[in-house]
């Protein structure tokens, strides 16, 4: 039986996931490639990703400040959140419905250290704020991690999501750190190089900066052998553990990667809103992270920031179509029919809808 | 070490301060350390009822049903119209067992159904519903507070109780309810043939189809009663806790940790959960107001960090 023969029997039973449609688009690079090839990403790049760039950061001249702080601006920062949960369950096969509480503690960091327009607020350096907002949820993040790695796949949305509304009831009923109900408000970014980066064009291209440097460093990990062997985890544990991997060391570290990207997602989302309150880190909103992850497509980690995209859009115009109140039962249904319908999300339907196109052509291959 | 003493030890370690702790209580206020006493079991009653219900789905399909909180907000809505159109708690009582339940089948069957391997998605699926149910009932019944009336037997205290010398009759039955929702459960569970084919499931679903049982009925007649529960946990808790929006999140959140807590697909594990769950919380709140949240949350990661299956659970 040949190397390539003996390969297949092994991966076609039981290497393939039951829920194989979660799972990204698996790298067709031979594994003795590790040599580092800076020039071997320029080769990749296509008129498409060209085009898409100078979309992005000609944006914000041709649009309006409405569009460019609220839409974009927002889904830039959801993205980045739900950008932690695709990297988690996409690459990762662990569904957390806790990075929400993990960007809400950042937030809060941020709120109860540095300056804001309640009386609780420390008011410490800024630099040092954002350091220790970011060491808090990656903190917060690991523990997270820790609890739930060792049960088994379904259990970890369970649990999340108990810790992360337990969190929620948390700092609804604590006055004393908290701020209770009220939570903090005016929570802005501090005035760095003299610039206001809360007005609508610094903002966006500090989001688009940090957006795009969790949507690099996501890839990057995925090619890396933490993020294979992470994926090789997600498959079958069972057997990277026979092959000598740590299995509980690499999810948690996963968790904790998650917990940085989630950190400066919720750091931004805080600034966005001007204001961290209990309500931010509500059941509904830890339900609307893994809407806008399921929208977009835990394939590619491009798909939460369609995602959030039309979750923005949805929030923002939904007004114009149905009453402002009825937009839970808009999103929601929208939730059920892409989970009923497309689990991939929207980048499933796309290349469905590419495959079939081509599938149309004259001639083509099904084999990937 | 020996074993026997490495098996002790937990208990003593949590055993030994509690111990401590109720005996500075009683001898501090015996009559509040008794009424809170009974406070947290009857509250745990409610939360065993309805978090039965989900560990009774979770133990047999492995379905995480996290519209399980508006199955109980859906039953507690409808008997409360029930009640008001007729006048008569046990109806309402039965009513909001019967729409949950009618509800839970029908989800089964048009929905989890198509998904039978897929526990994410199905999980996902119940998500996506529970917003939905959620948002309609918001829609019929708005953000007021309905408040249910106790049937007329019910109503009042009960007097001439030694150190505590009243409280409330309707809290008692609840107690007493609950006890016999948790006898029935175990009847069924332990002495029908339908019982036996949903233990069987539980242990192994693919040998349980193998040996020629309709495994698609009995998880619809499972998810029913498991959705019916809720459902009439619903009603009983419209009169103690009252009606509002936020309820669906907050019983959601007890069935979750007393079924992390308990163990899962345990109806004794369930039991031992919501017992400690709802005497948790009300100490907190009698003892220690600002920081109950904090003594629940405490209980969840001791549980997790030690015994990640919970107290009674066993391998998947």
């Amino acid at each position: 039986m040949s190397a390539a023969q003996w390969r297949k029997a092994m991966n076609s039973a039981a290497a393939t996931p039951a829920e194989g449609w979660n799972t990204p688009a698996r790298s067709t690079e031979p594994s003795n490639v590790r040599v580092f090839q800076p020039l071997a990403a320029v080769r990749g790049i296509r008129a498409i990703h060209v085009l898409v760039v100078l979309a992005v950061l000609l944006f914000p001249f041709v649009a309006s400040p409405f569009l460019t702080f609220q839409v974009a601006g927002q889904s830039f920062a959801l993205g980045l959140i739900a950008l932690s949960l695709t990297f988690l369950a996409g690459y990762g096969g662990m569904v957390s419905l806790a990075q929400m509480t993990v960007a809400g503690i950042a937030g809060y960091t941020v709120a109860i250290f540095g300056t804001s327009g309640t009386a609780l607020s420390l008011g410490w350096h800024p630099a040092l704020v954002l350091v220790l907002a970011m060491a808090f949820a990656v903190l917060a993040a690991t523990l997270i991690g820790w609890l739930s790695v060792r049960t088994e796949g379904i259990y970890t949305i369970m649990i999340t999501l108990a810790m992360g509304v337990g969190f929620y009831y948390l700092a609804l009923q604590n006055y004393s750190v908290f701020n209770g109900f009220q939570g903090f408000q005016k929570v802005y970014p501090p005035a760095w190089f003299g610039t206001d980066w809360r007005s609508p064009l610094p903002f966006y291209f500090l989001a688009l900066a940090f957006a795009a440097a969790g949507y690099f460093l996501v890839k990057y990990i995925a090619r890396a052998p933490f993020g294979i062997a992470l994926q090789g985890i997600r498959d079958n544990p069972r057997r990277m553990n026979a092959l000598g991997y740590n299995v509980t060391a690499h999810r948690v570290a996963a968790y904790a990667v998650a917990g940085l990207i989630a950190a400066v997602g919720g750091i931004l989302f805080t600034w966005y809103n001007g204001l961290i309150t209990p309500g931010s880190i509500g059941m509904s909103w830890l339900i609307n992270i893994l809407v806008i992850a399921v929208l977009g497509g835990m394939r590619h980690p491009i798909g939460p920031f369609l995602g959030a995209l039309i979750f923005v859009l949805l929030q923002t115009f939904a007004i114009d179509l149905i009453e402002r109140e009825r937009f839970n039962l808009v999103i929601g249904g929208v939730f059920l029919a892409i989970v009923l319908f497309s689990p991939d999300g929207l980048l499933g339907l796309w290349s469905r809808a590419r495959a079939r196109l081509r599938r149309a052509g004259p001639t083509s291959s099904n084999v990937r | 070490m020996t074993p026997w003493q490495r098996k002790l030890l937990p208990w003593l370690l949590v055993g030994v301060p509690l111990a401590v702790l109720a005996v500075w209580g009683l001898v501090d206020n015996a009559r509040l350390f008794l009424v809170t006493l009974l406070n947290g079991l009857t509250l745990g009653s409610l939360y065993f009822i309805v978090a039965s219900g989900f560990t009774l789905v979770f133990g047999l399909m492995r379905n995480v049903n996290l519209a399980h909180g508006s199955l109980y907000l859906l039953g507690g809505y409808v008997g409360f119209t029930i009640a008001e159109k007729s006048g008569s708690w046990l109806l309402a009582v039965a009513g909001g067992f019967a729409i949950a339940a009618l509800a839970g089948l029908l989800m089964q069957l048009l929905i989890l159904r198509h998904m039978q391997n897929q526990d994410l998605r199905q999980t996902l699926v119940t998500i996506g519903l529970s917003i939905v149910i959620a948002d309609l009932l918001l829609w019929v019944f708005t953000g007021q507070v309905h408040q249910m009336e106790a049937p007329a037997l019910l109503q009042g205290p009960v007097r001439d109780l030694p150190v505590i010398k009243a409280y409330s009759a309707y809290r008692f039955s609840l107690l007493g309810l609950g006890l016999l929702i948790g006898v029935a459960l175990w009847l069924l569970l332990n002495r029908t043939r339908v019982g036996m084919m949903i233990r069987a499931g539980v242990d192994d679903r693919a040998m349980l189809a193998a040996a020629g049982v309709n495994v698609n009925l009995v998880f619809a007649v499972t998810f029913a009663l498991g959705a019916g529960l809720a459902g009439l946990g619903g009603v009983i808790g419209a009169v103690e806790l009252s009606m509002v929006p936020g309820e669906d999140t907050r019983l959601l959140l007890a069935s979750l940790i007393v079924v992390i807590v308990g163990g899962m697909g345990s109806v004794v594990g369930a039991a031992i959960g919501a017992a400690i769950l709802g005497l948790a919380e009300t100490y907190g709140l009698a003892y220690a107001p600002t920081y109950s949240v904090v003594f629940t949350f405490l209980i969840l990661v001791l549980v997790l960090a030690f015994r990640p299956r919970g107290i009674l659970g066993r391998a998947a």
